[in-house]
């Protein structure tokens, strides 16, 4: 775990650059956690999965699959991998402030 | 994390529910990761992506001694049936899609799903036999040309 400095407020992430306390995340710092993850600029419909990703690790501990995503967020499957071509699960996690989802699928 | 995997090929080469599923999870997987994948079906594993039967993929009863029962008693009629739907019930509660959902979800991924020349050849398909997702029926020389540069895995 180490400190890290994200639009000029100070959090901890993991080795992978995921945050380990969720709850130290604020919107502000998502344009510069995605500028980092490759994806220049964040559009509504990033936001759709980010919000989702947020609700799904506060609602259940976890944040979602990607099949979860494509079934429930409201943004299909191919959309998501043009949205985060880096793997949407992980990259949208990464964005939104939560553990790396664990699942296989 | 120069050593990174940045592509993998996956060959399917066997047409059992077990002999499905680990190729596709893991080219699915790959793509979760943001790695780039291309899903090669060859044999039996022609099945998983054959119109009229890739609903129909079954856990292989006899001859699997992972099972732990008599392989006479996977013969009878019906077990291998009653084993399939066992374990599609046990895959559904931890999130597995069905392999027809799977198929077309790997191809939403930008995955690229192929079919074996010599294959579709030796049980005479054809395109049209095939889901809508297959890109191409493809030589083993073309083949190796998709996965140049990546790493290949045979199941």
């Amino acid at each position: 775990m180490t400190a890290a400095t994200i639009a000029g407020h100070e959090v901890l992430v993991n080795d992978e650059g995921f945050f380990t306390d969720p709850t130290q995340w604020t919107e502000d710092m998502a344009p510069e956690l995605a500028r980092s993850a490759g994806i220049e600029e964040l559009t509504e419909r990033h936001w759709v999965v980010l919000r989702f990703m947020r609700d799904e690790y506060f609602a259940k501990g976890t944040g979602p699959t990607v099949r979860l995503l494509g079934k429930s967020s409201g943004v299909p499957i191919k959309e998501l991998y043009e949205l985060f071509p880096g793997g949407p699960a992980k990259t949208a996690a990464k964005i939104a402030g939560i553990p790396k989802p664990r699942g296989c699928i | 994390m120069d050593d990174r995997i940045t592509k993998v090929s996956i060959i399917i080469s066997k047409g059992s529910l077990e002999g499905v599923y680990p190729g596709l999870i893991m080219a699915n997987g790959a793509r979760a990761e943001g790695i780039d994948a291309n899903l090669f079906f060859t044999f039996f594993g022609l099945d998983a992506i054959h119109k009229s039967r890739f609903e129909h993929i079954k856990v292989a009863t006899v001859g699997n001694p992972g099972l732990h029962f008599a392989t006479w008693a996977g013969g009878f009629p019906g077990v291998s049936g009653m084993m399939t739907h066992y374990m599609e019930r046990k895959m559904e509660r931890l999130d597995i899609p069905p392999i027809p959902e799977f198929v077309e979800m790997i191809a939403d991924t930008g995955a690229g799903i192929y079919a074996c020349k010599a294959s579709t050849d030796l049980f005479e398909l054809t395109l049209e036999d095939l889901v809508p997702q297959v890109k191409d029926i493809i030589t083993v020389g073309e083949f190796y040309d998709l996965a140049a540069g990546g790493q290949i895995i045979f199941t």
